[in-house]
């Protein structure tokens, strides 16, 4: 067992963590929350030897260590599992799951490649994993990936495994695998850190949680004697209310029609149209093609057949600024990838989409641009010191939140919004759902394409559902619940309802 | 916040505290270093592969690189030599070869964001292609007899207030290019497309249009060198500016611009070249022997690049 406590540390004079305790029992699930910024990250990185710590102690089985380097944690079986996967895709799985361990005839240097393969299969096929390591890694599903990843903390003897959203990306059907496999392994004696920010998820699988916020430690409870509520009140610090706010709003006329939309095989036939004023959502499994469906309206991706209307006009939208000019916006999935230049101030990301307004002749008037910049930042209550910070310093939450104020300087009448919470805490999480409702409010059609139910069923006033490229339903909102939107999700047909 | 300020401005110094160093050490072994007339005599050097290094840190901002810019050079500066010679007007002339310049850049642009090809690649081929054509063009030969006109005498021998013409020239299109660069949209997209080309396009910013544009500008540049050069030496030679592409890569690099592209400022590139011909110059008056001269200048380039990483890191 791992037993942490009065850990503080201080990043020049940023105190990011301050008396903080967590402890991990022997074969426990025990879950670290706290929103964006609270410190567990660090936290974690103090336990890998990534960090040294300033003060604390951290003892493993009773004795006090000091990590000098990630390598000495691993020594005492200390894994990561990060966000993003450490799979390299040109490799062989068998080659993944030994990378930097391969077994080899001695010093010689040359690999005993058949003992490797037998053993990732006999170490996978305890993982319930059945699948031929010859293959690329590349070529699994990112559900198979994070397997291969925790097979291969197994292969290190690891016996603790930090998870950091390890569902973030997978389907419903990859996390009951993944479910299954952390149980398999729990019950033999093997501990997990789990990070996440699904509530849900946490009160399914784990035995404890830890909740830290602004770097201190909150408390630790035991699922069984919690509630939701507790957890998020601990976290934030203060009674949230509604976790979806609530929207008035007249539903206006039609705004935009999409029919019969293809693109190859990624998505057939989708048909829908969104009013003004109304929030559409998408949901579906990760890869059903909803993705695709805002990306070939915005004209980011080819379509192969269908129209575009827009107030009951047939518009050609070929490439992204056609699409501005028809006044949609598209705040993209991936943040990071597509939304932002990481390396800009948050003015800078902010003025992307309409350096126009900013210039008249082609010269940037800095202190406009430093008005409207101000003018997001308390709007949309983003929290930075200065507009000219880059945007990297700050948390996912607000960094979403300049990519909306991104958008928002288009004055968007369509707004299309790709996971517009993924990796954002829940006081955030609810600010940004008050934005898109102030935004439905005056008038702008929003589809929202998301992963969690909940989140869906809160904000969308109708939604389409949509099963391997192919749209299965669409459910008005009193329809609306996680059963019935799972079943058309994964390809279930009207009428027969589980 | 201060604190994170002063850092970066530290790092943007770095380059120029090399350069005082390395001139410092060149006047202490030979005092000679430090006359007007041999410092002149650097900027007027430097002045030819600085144009060529400013075109090259746009392109290097993107994302992409230039490797095709010393064989625009030949290629533009036979074209304006033969024109001379056959006694067509110096100011026709010029313009001509620097329109030709924006076409051959233009090209490579067009190569590489229509045709999707990697920018490395794409300005390989065009390099041979530019070289080759300029051979063809010259038949091998150099091209001298270009006459008298004042005009395009002044642009490389001329002097302005006791100034070299070229250097004047070179300090403009800084200002200009330095404009451009950190004060109009145009800059601010170059950097846009270089920090994250997906963001950008998704942003409605066209990003075949900026990368064309870079290209383009380089090429004019490469031109505007060309014109300086056959000006001096009152010839064209076919293989004028060959490796002059790795001195501009140098150049943006000592300068601290990277290459994976977003990051950096033209103000790097002008010391980076400066860095480069105090080195050339300086080298040759400690009585380095020349061949000797080129592992001195790896070296530093290495050191430069090393220092900047530890920072980052």
């Amino acid at each position: 067992m791992i037993e942490m406590s009065g850990i503080s540390k201080a990043f020049s004079g940023n105190v990011v963590l301050q008396d903080v305790q967590f402890s991990i029992a022997d074969g426990e699930i025990h879950a670290l929350m706290g929103e964006n910024g609270a410190g567990k990250s660090t936290l974690m990185k103090i336990l890998t030897g990534i960090y040294a710590r300033d003060t604390g102690e951290v003892k493993v089985d009773g004795q006090p260590v000091v990590f000098h380097s990630p390598k000495e944690a691993e020594a005492l079986g200390i894994a990561v599992i990060h966000q993003e996967l450490n799979i390299l895709p040109a490799l062989t799985v068998a080659e993944n799951l030994f990378l930097g361990n391969e077994k080899t005839y001695g010093p010689t240097g040359i690999l005993k490649t058949r003992e490797m393969n037998k053993e990732a299969t006999r170490i996978l096929a305890k993982l319930g994993l059945e699948l031929d390591v010859r293959q690329l890694a590349g070529e699994l599903s990112v559900g198979k990936q994070q397997i291969i990843e925790i097979a291969k903390a197994i292969a290190s003897d690891a016996k603790y495994i930090i998870m950091d959203e390890p569902t973030a990306a997978l389907t419903d059907r990859e996390i009951e695998t993944l479910f299954s496999t952390i149980h398999e392994l729990k019950a033999k004696g093997i501990s997990f850190v789990y990070i996440s920010h699904r509530m849900e998820e946490i009160f399914a699988i784990c035995d404890r949680i830890t909740i830290l916020r602004d770097g201190q430690y909150v408390g630790v409870r035991t699922i069984k004697d919690t509630t939701f509520d507790e957890i998020v009140q601990m976290m934030v610090g203060r009674e949230l209310g509604e976790r979806f706010p609530e929207r008035n709003v007249k539903i206006g006329e039609v705004k935009l029609e999409v029919k019969n939309l293809s693109c190859d095989h990624v998505c057939q036939n989708i048909d829908f149209s969104v009013r003004k004023g109304e929030v559409l959502g998408i949901a579906g499994l990760m890869g059903a093609g909803r993705t695709e469906v805002a990306q070939a309206i915005f004209g980011y991706r080819k379509k192969t057949a269908g129209e575009i209307v827009i107030d009951g006009q047939k518009v050609s939208i070929a490439n992204p600024i056609q699409a501005m000019n028809h006044k949609i916006a598209f705040v993209t999935e991936d943040r990071k990838s597509e939304g932002l230049v990481l390396d800009f101030s948050i003015k800078e990301n902010m003025m992307l989409t309409n350096l126009e307004k900013i210039s008249k002749t082609g010269i940037v008037n800095k202190v406009r641009e430093e008005d409207i910049c101000q003018g997001y930042i308390e709007q949309l209550r983003i929290r930075t010191s200065s507009a000219n910070l880059a945007v990297k310093s700050l948390s996912g939450g607000n960094q979403q939140k300049v990519v909306i104020a991104k958008w928002l300087g288009t004055e968007p009448e369509i707004l299309i919004l790709d996971e517009p919470t993924r990796g954002v805490d829940i006081g955030a999480k609810k600010e940004i759902y008050t934005i898109i409702n102030e935004l439905a409010e005056q008038g702008v059609a929003v589809i929202m394409i998301s992963s969690e139910l909940p989140e869906v069923i809160g904000m969308a006033d109708r939604v389409l559902v949509m099963h391997e490229g192919k749209q299965t339903a669409i459910l008005q909102q009193d329809e609306l619940t996680q059963e019935t939107i799972m079943h058309y999700a994964t390809g279930g047909e009207k009428g027969v309802q589980i | 916040m201060f604190k994170s300020n002063s850092k970066a401005l530290l790092s943007k110094l770095g380059p120029l505290l090399g350069l005082l160093l390395i001139v410092i050490i060149v006047t202490i072994l030979n005092p000679s270093f430090a006359t007007a007339s041999n410092i002149l005599n650097v900027l007027r050097q430097v002045s030819i592969s600085a144009l060529i290094a400013f075109g090259m840190t746009f392109i290097i901002l993107t994302g992409g690189i230039d490797l095709s810019v010393g064989s625009t050079l030949a290629l533009t500066g036979a074209v304006a030599a033969s024109m001379l010679a056959s006694g067509m007007d110096p100011i026709l002339t010029m313009f001509v070869a620097l329109i030709l310049g924006t076409i051959l850049g233009a090209i490579n642009g067009i190569i590489i964001a229509k045709g999707k090809v990697a920018p490395f690649i794409a300005t390989l081929a065009t390099m041979t292609i530019y070289r080759g054509l300029t051979l063809v063009y010259t038949e091998g030969r150099p091209i001298s007899g270009l006459g008298d006109s004042i005009s395009f005498q002044m642009l490389g021998k001329g002097y302005f207030f006791g100034i070299p013409v070229p250097v004047v020239t070179t300090a403009l299109a800084f200002g200009v290019l330095y404009f451009i660069l950190h004060k109009t949209t145009f800059g601010r997209r170059v950097y846009a497309v270089g920090g994250n080309e997906d963001a950008s396009r998704l942003s409605g910013i066209s990003v075949d249009r900026v990368k064309i544009a870079v290209y383009s500008l380089t090429g004019t540049l490469a031109a505007l060198s060309a014109l300086i050069l056959t000006s001096r030496l009152n010839s064209a030679q076919p293989t004028a500016g060959t490796s002059y592409e790795l001195d501009a890569i140098a150049a943006v690099v000592l300068g601290g611009t990277s290459l994976t592209g977003g990051r950096g400022w033209i103000f790097g590139t002008l010391v980076g070249a400066l860095i480069i011909g105090v080195l050339n110059n300086g080298l040759n008056l400690i009585g380095v022997s020349s061949f000797f001269q080129q592992v001195v200048k790896g070296a530093v380039i290495l050191i430069a690049v090393l220092i900047d990483r530890k920072k980052t890191v």
